[in-house]
């Protein structure tokens, strides 16, 4: 077991540098001149050499990784153009309305998607299964963010039971905030929701069919009991690694459903500072979230490997 | 594939209900590039933010532009980014899995930890990465799409060749003489083929949605262009005061969506044996 998560870690460290060499390649070398993208092509060849100098443009290009890498490691994404305050610290407070809404969304997902399976998948075949295949694949279809306007369009402005976006901080009181979240994570969870229950339908249906439901059946134990002890247990393998891997993709989600809500969030961040030029902004945000999904992706692994010994023994 | 047993495709449900859909849209689109009702670029100073009527059918936006005319060209930009997008996802997703199953050794774990790398770059993070630096274009869309769509088709092709490579018809080959390009384009990519077609079938209508989502960000198709998630962006400023504005461009996506995830789910049962029995 110990061998099998150090053979994962060391695959993340290695992972973790090629996201940074990725992100390193576009936004320095590719362009050829950053100077030039945050000042503009009309700068004074003097400020945009300043500027150079400053950035450390002016040095070989694997000299410059490893002094952006080290800094990024040390918690320094380097200083907003816009703001003048450390890129890390923007990105710490905007993660207050990101990670609630993220985590928010899951849990909406979460709470829908496996009781909906699970009863898709005891009503095999019945009109309960199709119903929920029906919503599943409706699910699949709407984009989130549309599915967001449209709950704008009848919460807020048919009903006007929600504000349509904004979000006035915590220090207003936990309830108005969640409150003010609630629209954006069911729109973010949508999708997500629809992926899992199908997941959690297949799933279930697969460990009904196993012989050792058959015995515990046969024994007389209560189809309660079936369900719970002997199907869900088995079932929540393939549903717990889903569910993972989704956290990740509702975090990229979140940029999307932030722009709906007018959240400010770290997807408007970084969608902000594109327009005002504000390269370390979007160079910091994106390294940021790229290696959060990496880091869920690899611990999903893990805690694969715990919960199911078959794999890890591979 | 079925031998002993003759498929008919038509009588699955799910297949033909996502092919009427696939259909309808593919004929939108043509239909668009030499008939629209309206020009889709043509305003009308007078008829801002109607809802739908005779001489609009689905209404007009706050430029007076016919809606219908902009849904039905808007199937064009889709289409095209769908069809670009999973090109270059499956094209090289395709080369770096072959390589790397068919080689093996340092090569793949090379390969293998970047696609990792980049499964932590969905479309919109690659998308925000590559507007900051170049401008926001329909182009980088397109490519920030693919690059998302690499290690699911560069896994898949990797995982058929590890699964292929030792089997008895491809050593027969090399017995023969084959090089290493004959066995892996001749022999043994042709073998692939079936879960590549389901997974591009799979990956066309997720493409769709990443392209909506994007130009819905202002990081896609630029304006005038029609394009529904732009269309969608527009509208959330005149949510009010025109709802169907906001409607029609996102039912076109949804249906579209629809109709390939049927498409695939039949196209799945009725390619994969495993499942069909």
């Amino acid at each position: 077991m110990r061998r099998y998560i150090l053979r994962r870690v060391a695959a993340l460290v290695a992972t973790l540098f090629c996201v940074s060499v990725l992100v390193f390649v576009v936004v320095r070398v590719l362009p050829g001149d950053p100077a030039l993208i945050i000042m503009g092509t009309e700068a004074s060849p003097e400020a945009a050499a300043r500027l150079r100098e400053a950035m450390g443009l002016d040095r070989p290009i694997p000299v410059q990784y490893l002094e952006w890498v080290g800094q990024a490691l040390r918690g320094d994404l380097g200083r907003s153009i816009q703001y003048d305050v450390p890129v890390a610290s923007l990105i710490v407070s905007r993660l207050s309305v990101s990670l609630p809404l993220t985590l928010m969304a899951a849990l909406v997902m979460a709470l829908l998607a496996i009781p909906c399976g699970v009863f898709a998948a005891t009503h095999h075949r019945r009109w309960g299964d199709y119903l929920a295949m029906v919503l599943s694949q409706i699910g699949i279809a709407v984009p989130g963010f549309w599915a967001g306007l449209l709950l704008i369009l009848l919460f807020s402005v048919r009903l006007g039971w929600f504000q349509s976006g904004g979000f006035d901080g915590w220090s207003q009181g936990v309830w108005p905030a969640l409150k003010a979240l609630l629209l954006p994570a069911v729109a973010l969870g949508l999708f997500q929701f629809a992926v899992l229950a199908r997941t959690t339908r297949s799933a279930v249906l697969e460990v009904l069919r196993e012989e050792y439901v058959k015995t515990a059946r046969a024994k007389g134990a209560a189809e309660r009991s079936v369900l719970f002890r002997h199907t869900l247990r088995n079932a929540m393998i393939p549903i717990v690694t889903v569910a993972g891997i989704q956290l990740g993709q509702l975090m990229a989600g979140s940029i999307v459903l932030e722009s709906v809500f007018y959240l400010p969030g770290l997807g408007r961040l970084a969608l902000g500072a594109i327009s005002a030029r504000d390269l370390p902004v979007v160079q910091g945000v994106v390294l940021f979230v790229a290696s959060l999904i990496v880091v869920i992706n690899v611990a999903v692994d893990v805690l694969y490997g715990l919960l199911d010994p078959r794999i890890r023994y591979n | 594939m079925m031998a002993g047993r003759s498929i008919r495709p038509l009588r699955h449900a799910t297949f033909t209900a996502g092919l009427t859909i696939t259909v309808l849209l593919l004929a939108t689109a043509a239909t668009s590039l030499v008939y629209t009702p309206r020009d889709p670029l043509e305003m009308s100073i007078t008829g801002r933010l109607q809802g739908p009527s005779a001489a609009n059918p689905l209404g007009t936006d706050q430029f007076g532009r016919d809606l219908l005319s902009r849904v039905m060209r808007g199937a064009v930009t889709s289409i095209l980014v769908g069809v670009i997008a999973v090109g270059i996802g499956m094209g090289v997703g395709v080369t770096l899995g072959m390589l790397s199953g068919y080689f093996g050794g340092w090569l793949d774990e090379a390969f293998m930890r970047v696609m990792d790398a980049v499964q932590g770059f969905p479309a919109i993070l690659s998308a925000l990465l590559m507007s900051a630096v170049f401008r926001p274009s329909l182009t980088i869309s397109m490519i920030a799409i693919g690059v998302a769509f690499l290690p699911v088709f560069a896994r898949l092709t990797r995982g058929s060749f590890l699964e292929l490579r030792d089997r008895e018809f491809v050593q027969a080959a090399r017995a023969l003489g084959a090089g290493d390009a004959a066995l892996i384009g001749r022999h043994i990519l042709p073998n692939t083929l079936s879960p590549l077609i389901v997974q591009a079938t799979i990956s066309f209508p997720v493409a769709i949605l990443a392209e909506a989502a994007l130009s819905y960000l202002g990081l896609g198709t630029q304006p005038p262009h029609p394009s529904w998630g732009l269309m969608l962006k527009e509208a959330q400023a005149f949510l009010s005061l025109n709802p169907w504005y906001a409607i029609f461009p996102g039912t076109a996506i949804a249906l579209t969506v629809l109709g390939l995830n049927l498409l695939g789910d039949g196209l799945r049962d009725l390619l994969d044996p495993k499942l069909a029995s």
